[in-house]
């Protein structure tokens, strides 16, 4: 159902205020605030939407509220099916939408594996049955996620999940061979191959960074190394047979640089950091408490500067949030046994104002192109924002959400939409809420609720 | 300990706790040469031994303890909840609970685990050897057995030799023994030293024969043969030849400096047999040591202390 939606006095990336009217999914008239002019507009509208029976518009006020196109997560984790008591299509999405997302990629590693089209399938209908946001299906590169088969990638990128997107993700397609077949692979239908960089035998039994902090907490380290090796070897590979890799989760100062290198020769490389990336560091783990456990691990302080600067610059091309929802028995307990792992949804655009924002590594209109537009054409998510330049102009997509940057809030996952409440931020005040998000000028969160 | 509740590691271990806890043990070590060998300080006091990995050497230091100051003991069996059903230390940690345990000694294959413990329990938490973590009571012996053999720590010369990545042992000691004022290196393979050791306030060396000379303590860790096949180190005899204690390195050292061993000891590999029998070696007294050192962290943190912390 599509109805007319005037948006009064929003802030489109942040620049002059601005109603916003909507109709038939897409933005129909950006006039100044308070105009009279758009109550004609909005009857028209109206009288298009409703196909001649005369409704009144919803009307939104926007005051103060900064509009930005609807958030991308190209990395999800919705646990459905296999693990539904730690997450579910529903209210993964419901955390997504409350997040400022439209749309979600879920990683592929449920129960069964997402490598097959009726899995894929499956999960797409889930999506399209909860409705808070689009849910793309990551399809698995190899057969059952074990990394040595490849899975029919073809037939779930003809399947109606339209997958386009390919992902091992929780392992890495370690053997050279099969990730080279794999991005050559993928050409045929625009795919792309997001690679969890980690090479496995030098992470065996990896807990967390190696380094200072590792050796006196008696953990084993996971090198910086494992990760950089892997991604200097795909990008060679996307190189050589000139195709399309996503880096999943860069974590450290030396990915950066070697995708900086990479796409200054030209290959088709793209890479996504987590807001915990960001923002934490390893220290916290001297907690031993497993809320802190994550794969790739929390790096160093000079690490999440270099991540900030990777994404200022773009060498970084989006954020990602690598939801992952645990069921309490899988966290509380000692860390080894822990399984690696945050959620990210309802806190990433926080934490990318505390760390982007406030620190003036992006503007407004950076920020939508990192958590929107660039993750949208890495996707290739159709009818959206894929360039800022374009959102809010009239005849673009109405897939936007309004955010309250003045607003504080303390985190408290017991007011999460996820299942799950495995937050590394319990207790932080973070700045920025989420008031309202539109997918295809359809409300699915208003006054901070889900519709 | 003064104002700790627990005991986790020896990093966060202060000067002053230290040198009382090693002042309380030697009190202590008297009471195991009076003809009655029991205090009764601790009485109806429960301590548990919780222990997920086998050690009998270790359990029984803590039980005799315990005893000796006239606490309950209970050991309780937590064998067979392996890593992959974590969640058992939390079930665990809720049945102390019930049971009311005013302290726990708690040894694990993963490191931090006796951190957990710590949160989940309102008693003493005993750390008695957490993965590759610490084993800071196994530190406490150790430093008051080089402080009655050789009347002092501060000022020494300690070099620990061996697998210092994996050791607990290696971790708590080198901790302690520089908080109370000695000079630690490190001699080891660099494959089995922790990356990132350069920030740690020890020195490092490969080089053995270099070191003993200049050494008032030397203390052997055990080498796990399994390390070998991890690719560690190419051998066991290239291993021993290059970082094994013999009779003839052992003449390297200066004429009162002693050979410590945590014990299980690898003899013919990070030890030969003659040296661990020698007069110099300090295996016997450090096992003796044990339970003195353990008497007084028990004491210390259940309220024997004059200086704890009332809140
Ligand atoms: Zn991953």
């Amino acid at each position: 159902m599509t109805s007319v939606i005037v948006l009064r006095g929003v802030s489109p990336l942040g620049g002059d205020p601005r109603d916003l009217v909507i109709a038939g999914g897409r933005i129909a008239a950006v006039t100044p605030p308070g105009g009279g002019e758009h109550t004609s507009v909005v009857a028209e509208a109206a009288d298009g939407a409703a196909g001649g029976t005369r409704r009144g518009p919803l009307i939104v006020d926007g005051a103060g509220l900064i509009a930005l196109p609807g958030f991308v997560d190209l990395h999800t984790h919705l646990r459905e099916p296999g693990r539904e008591d730690a997450e579910t299509v529903e209210s993964g999405t419901r955390a997504a939408a409350l997040g400022g997302y439209t749309a979600v990629f879920a990683m592929a590693n449920t129960d069964p594996v997402a490598d097959t089209a009726g899995v894929v399938e499956q999960v797409w209908r889930l999506g399209q049955d909860a409705g808070h946001c689009e849910v793309r299906p990551v399809g698995a590169v190899t057969k059952g996620l074990a990394g040595s088969q490849l899975a029919e990638l073809g037939a779930m990128a003809t399947s109606a999940a339209a997958v386009r997107m390919f992902s091992d993700d929780g392992h890495c397609v370690s053997d050279a061979l099969l990730m080279r077949r794999a991005l050559e692979y993928v050409k045929a239908f625009d795919g792309v191959v997001a690679q969890h960089a980690e090479e496995p035998r030098l992470t065996a039994g990896a807990q967390m960074n190696e380094g200072a902090m590792a050796a006196c907490l008696g953990l084993p380290g996971w090198p910086a190394v494992a990760e950089e090796a892997i991604i200097a070897r795909d990008a060679l590979l996307a190189g050589h047979v000139d195709s399309r890799l996503h880096v999943c989760h860069v974590s450290t100062a030396g990915s950066v640089e070697i995708i900086r290198w990479a796409k200054a020769k030209g290959w088709r490389v793209t890479a996504e950091v987590t807001p915990h990336h960001l923002l934490l560091t390893e220290d916290l783990v001297a907690s031993y408490d497993p809320v802190y456990k994550v794969n790739p691990p929390l790096r160093t302080k000079a690490d999440t500067e270099a991540l900030r600067a990777g994404l200022a610059d773009g060498t970084i091309d989006c954020v990602a949030t690598d939801h992952a929802p645990h069921a309490p028995e899988d966290k509380e307990t000692e860390w080894a046994a822990a399984r690696p792992g945050m959620l990210g949804l309802e806190t990433a655009l926080s934490v990318v104002i505390e760390t982007m924002v406030t620190t003036g590594h992006l503007d407004w209109a950076g920020v939508a192109d990192r958590l929107a537009a660039a993750p949208a054409r890495i996707g290739g998510v159709a009818d959206t924002v894929l360039d800022v330049a374009q959102f809010a102009q009239v005849g673009t997509p109405a897939t936007l959400t309004l955010l309250d940057t003045q607003a504080q809030r303390v985190i408290d996952p017991a007011a999460f939409a996820s299942r799950s409440t495995n937050t590394p931020y319990r207790g932080r005040t973070l700045p920025g809420v989420i008031r309202a998000t539109f997918l295809r000028g359809r409300p699915t969160v208003l006054d901070g609720k889900i519709v | 300990m003064g104002v700790k509740r627990h005991l986790l590691s020896t990093a966060d271990l202060l000067l002053d706790d230290a040198l009382l806890v090693l002042d309380t043990a030697d009190r202590m070590a008297r009471v195991a040469d009076a003809p009655v060998r029991k205090l009764p300080t601790l009485r109806g006091r429960t301590v548990v031994n919780l222990f997920f990995e086998d050690s009998t050497r270790t359990r029984t230091s803590f039980e005799v303890a315990a005893k000796r100051l006239s606490a309950d003991v209970i050991n309780f069996s937590a064998r067979g909840s392996s890593v992959s059903k974590g969640e058992s230390l939390k079930d665990t940690a809720q049945t102390l609970e019930a049971m009311g345990a005013d302290a726990v000694v708690c040894r694990h294959s993963a490191s931090g685990a006796p951190h957990r413990l710590a949160s989940w329990v309102r008693g003493s938490v005993v750390n008695a050897g957490d993965g590759t973590h610490e084993h800071p009571t196994q530190a406490l012996l150790d430093a008051f057995t080089i402080r009655r053999r050789l009347g002092r720590v501060d000022g020494l010369a300690v070099t620990i030799v061996g697998d210092v990545l994996h050791s607990r042992v290696a971790r708590s000691n080198i901790w302690l023994l520089t908080t109370l004022g000695a000079q630690v290196t490190v001699v080891a393979p660099p494959t089995l030293l922790p990356l990132g050791i350069d920030g740690w306030p020890v020195g490092v060396s490969y080089d053995l024969d270099a070191v003993l000379p200049k050494s008032d303590v030397v203390m052997m860790l055990r080498v796990q043969r399994e390390r070998m096949s991890a690719a560690f180190f190419p051998s066991e005899r290239e291993y021993s030849r290059r970082y094994g204690l013999d009779a003839d390195r052992a003449a390297l050292m200066p004429e009162h400096a002693l050979v410590m061993h945590p014990g299980p000891m690898v003899r013919g590999m990070e030890i030969a047999s003659s040296v661990a029998d020698s007069p110099r070696s300090t295996v016997v007294d450090q096992v003796a040591n044990g339970v003195s050192v353990r008497m007084a962290v028990l004491y210390l943190l259940l309220g024997g202390g004059t200086d704890r912390e009332t809140t």
